[in-house]
């Protein structure tokens, strides 16, 4: 590889585009951290060593990112001219051996495992013969489509063609002009318009600039930016030099997690490939603009997304925040103005710039434009990477993308925000999404994880599941999140045991509002959304929990009485080993077994142990009444 | 992969190296950590002194940065790493019995090392794989959909390499 002048840059690209009109033969397999877990590397396996054992050796085998359909993984797609593309899921060696015998040498698609595809290319603009496509992906555009570790893919689809026009094409003022036009807004949840961000570092004179891109993401439930990074982690890295050219600025850190191996390892092939290509580095394409990016690993600390705690966090210290303003964009890393946005932000960056501010505008609702990406996930058929226009509706995106909810059990709610955000009741399942919409639900957009809960789960519990993760990610520096958040944690555990009152309630309205109103970072100011918003839409089982001491999902131990079912029972007396306090009773093979309810500590070993889920976990107010 | 461990006693030259190119870069400590633990499999009391004074940095401030982030291990951990998404998808899907289940089978409380130094077992976030909830790792490899009878096989697995290599 050389360093790339202008000329040098078309030449090639044009070059990469007709190598590949003309010699487009492909298998592309899905290699993201979740398909490699549910099993690539084996279907690559069988892939390679058949093509040799077949003497097949003009078709290439690719490995690229996520393709969105995780709950079929391994996926994988083939394109083979004169035929069209197909998409199999829940590949297997067995089924990788057949579909090399089927599709690839006897030209027949295997019908059984093909799966739709989930969204149109805006970049080839080759159109599926599906019209009613639900997604839209700009963010995700090459993602499943490129090998995320090959340069010249990216620049095949165009990469690069963005910086490329804004240093030879455009100033820092009309790229923001661009910006503006477009409406994008900050994709890390709060929304902030990316072009104002932008204009505030570039308005303040300093002889040092930063761009940073938080990768840190620490929402649990949630892997749109892992996903991103790790099929396309090009289009992250042009976004910052745009940024940078934009701003004034020479460096860029990206801040990601250090759980995330794979992402790190890609962003790290990327930034040397594009630094040969001297598409980063000194005098990029010949221009007088120099751009470096380095990569800093976050250490699992979730307050670290919070912007200026992340700042700290790559100077090396303590991830705590600090009071703003000053806010980042005049004076951030080491003093200087530093643009933070977060890795979807700046991956729809570069289709901004190629297509411009107007197209992306009509795209989205009156104040959020653009797509939102998606993480699917929880107690639905179709878990998956989404990316949906703004504007779509969470039953669109429930019950069409995610084929509604699994075992045909009851849809209950749709947790969105993660731990900053709170819970929507299915009465509001046709509000279109956009920013302005979900916190008027007392929800929020968030980073992009979207759960969903059935029947079978407890809003009580679920708040306590997210103040605990806060309470143990509370930085501890400030009083109303540090002390708050475990006041309130403390009243759920009470309620969930059992010994909670009516008067715990207002308590928890009471120091709810004073964490989100006096907290320093939004951390704490989000902290409470969780339980306030499950008060405001699950306020009856709450008072079930209080008054009549029932967990109506069985979720909440000290409420559950546990009893063998006697029909069910196998008699094989694994329950009775796993109790701690001897209080069952019966005999293998003889007899079922029986706890002795005054005696039963409720750890539930009886209920994990038991082979055959014959033992009944309901509430004793359940079971009375089935009575 | 935990075989391969450094002796977590001094600083080897491979660190040393790391550290130098590293030394003079503002905001430096975090990353040096990260290399710390990569080599020992945690941050050692002895190299914690030692690199306070290569750094010129208070021990005070190491161990500051040291405790705060929760991937920092200070104390040893076992021959193989468990760890168990405590994610919201994971969380709903039953990864709390999981745990349970595995403490019960190890005899070791999350967050501790069986007596024989064999497992260590944590719950950690989101591991970003929530399409095949609930997930667990043990060192690298990443195990979804797991079921808590499953458990005691996975396990077995990995005592049985022990074996293996010891008579090979």
């Amino acid at each position: 590889m050389t360093e790339l002048t202008l000329d040098k840059f078309e030449k090639l690209k044009n070059e990469l585009k007709s190598r590949q009109e003309n010699n487009n033969n492909e298998v592309i397999i899905s290699a993201g951290t979740c398909s490699i877990a549910a099993g690539a590397k084996d279907v690559i396996k069988v892939f390679i060593e058949e093509f040799e054992r077949n003497g097949i050796n003009n078709i290439k085998i690719k490995q690229a990112g996520c393709m969105g359909l995780c709950h079929v993984e391994p996926t994988l797609e083939i394109a083979l001219s004169g035929m069209p593309s197909i998409i199999y899921g829940n590949v297997t060696a067995d089924i990788a051996k057949k579909i090399v015998e089927e599709h690839i040498i006897n030209k027949k698609v295997l019908t059984d495992y093909t799966q739709d595809r989930p969204a149109n290319d805006i970049i080839s603009e080759k159109q599926d013969n599906k019209s009613e496509q639900k997604q839209f992906r700009i963010v995700l555009r090459n993602c499943g489509i490129i090998d995320p570790e090959n340069i010249d893919e990216y620049i095949t689809r165009d990469g690069y063609s963005a910086l490329k026009k804004a240093i030879f094409e455009m100033n820092p003022d009309t790229v923001i002009e661009e910006l503006k036009k477009s409406g994008l807004r900050g994709r890390g949840g709060a929304g902030f318009p990316t072009w104002m961000k932008w204009n505030f570092s570039k308005e303040v004179e300093s002889e040092i600039k930063y761009i940073v891109c938080n990768a840190d993401e620490g929402d649990p439930g949630a892997y749109m930016d892992r996903s991103t990074l790790e099929g396309d982690p090009h289009s992250v890295l042009e976004a910052m030099a745009i940024a940078g050219y934009t701003i004034g600025a020479k460096q860029g850190f990206i801040y990601i997690r250090a759980e995330y191996p794979l992402a790190i390892k890609r962003l790290e092939i990327a930034i040397q490939q594009a630094t040969q290509y001297g598409l980063l580095g000194n005098n990029i394409l010949g221009s007088d603009f120099s751009f470096d990016i380095e990569i800093r690993l976050g250490a699992g600390a979730f307050v670290c997304g919070e912007e200026t705690a992340l700042l700290a966090s790559i100077e090396g210290e303590r991830g705590m925040p600090r009071p703003r303003p000053p806010f980042p964009a005049i004076k951030g890393l080491w003093g200087q103005p530093t643009i933070i946005n977060n890795v979807e932000t700046y991956a729809n960056i570069p289709v901004v710039i190629l297509k411009g501010g107007e197209w992306f505008s009509k795209i989205g609702t009156e104040t959020s434009k653009g797509t939102k990406v998606f993480a699917l996930t929880g107690k639905i058929n179709n878990s998956g990477l989404i990316e949906v226009p703004m504007g779509t509706t969470l039953r669109e995106i429930v019950f069409d993308i995610g084929q509604g909810i699994r075992d045909g059990k009851q849809f209950k709610a749709v947790q969105t925000g993660g731990p900053s955000g709170g819970v929507i009741r299915a009465n509001y399942l046709d509000t279109p999404i956009d920013y302005e919409s979900l916190k008027e639900l007392g929800s929020m957009m968030g980073s992009g994880g979207m759960i969903v809960m059935d029947e079978d789960d407890c809003m009580v519990d679920v708040s306590k599941f997210y103040l605990q993760f806060t309470v143990d990610e509370s930085c501890g520096k400030c009083t109303p999140c540090r002390i708050g958040g475990r006041q309130i944690l403390d009243i759920l555990e009470k309620i969930c045991s059992g010994t909670g009152t009516k008067d715990d309630i207002e308590k928890i309205k009471l120091i709810g509002q004073a964490e989100k109103s006096a907290s320093l970072c939004g951390l704490g100011q989000t902290a409470p959304n969780p339980v306030l918003s499950t008060l405001h839409y699950f306020n009856d089982e709450y008072m079930e929990h209080i008054e009549q001491k029932k967990c109506r999902s069985g979720k909440c131990k000290k409420l559950v009485t546990y009893s063998v079912i006697a029909e069910q029972c196998i008699k094989c007396g694994l329950c009775a080993r796993n109790c701690p306090v001897d209080c069952i009773s019966g005999e293998i093979k003889k007899s079922p077994f029986v706890i002795d309810q005054p005696r039963c500590v409720k750890c539930g070993n009886c209920y994990s142990a038991c082979p055959v889920s014959a033992v009944s976990n309901k509430s004793e107010a359940v079971l009375l009444a089935n009575h | 992969m935990n075989n391969n461990l450094k002796n977590a006693n001094s600083i080897s030259d491979e660190l040393r190296e790391f550290i130098n190119k590293w030394k003079n870069k503002p905001g430096n400590l975090i990353m040096i950590l990260h290399r710390v633990q990569e080599e020992y499999g945690y941050i050692s009391k002895d190299i914690v002194l030692e690199l306070s004074k290569i750094l010129n940095v208070s021990l005070a401030k190491v161990y500051g940065v040291a405790t705060f982030y929760h991937f920092f291990k200070l104390e040893k951990p076992g021959k193989h790493s468990i760890a168990v998404c405590t994610g919201t998808a994971c969380y709903l899907k039953g990864s709390g019995e999981i745990l349970e289940e595995l403490e019960r089978i190890l005899d070791v409380k999350v967050g501790n090392t069986t007596v024989d130094n064999e497992f260590s077992l944590e719950a950690v976030r989101c591991i970003g794989c929530c399409g095949l909830a609930p997930v667990m790792t043990v060192d690298n490899e990443v195990y979804g959909k797991v079921d808590k009878k499953q458990l005691r096989k996975i396990i077995a697995k990995y005592k049985q390499t022990e074996i293996a290599t010891q008579s090979t």
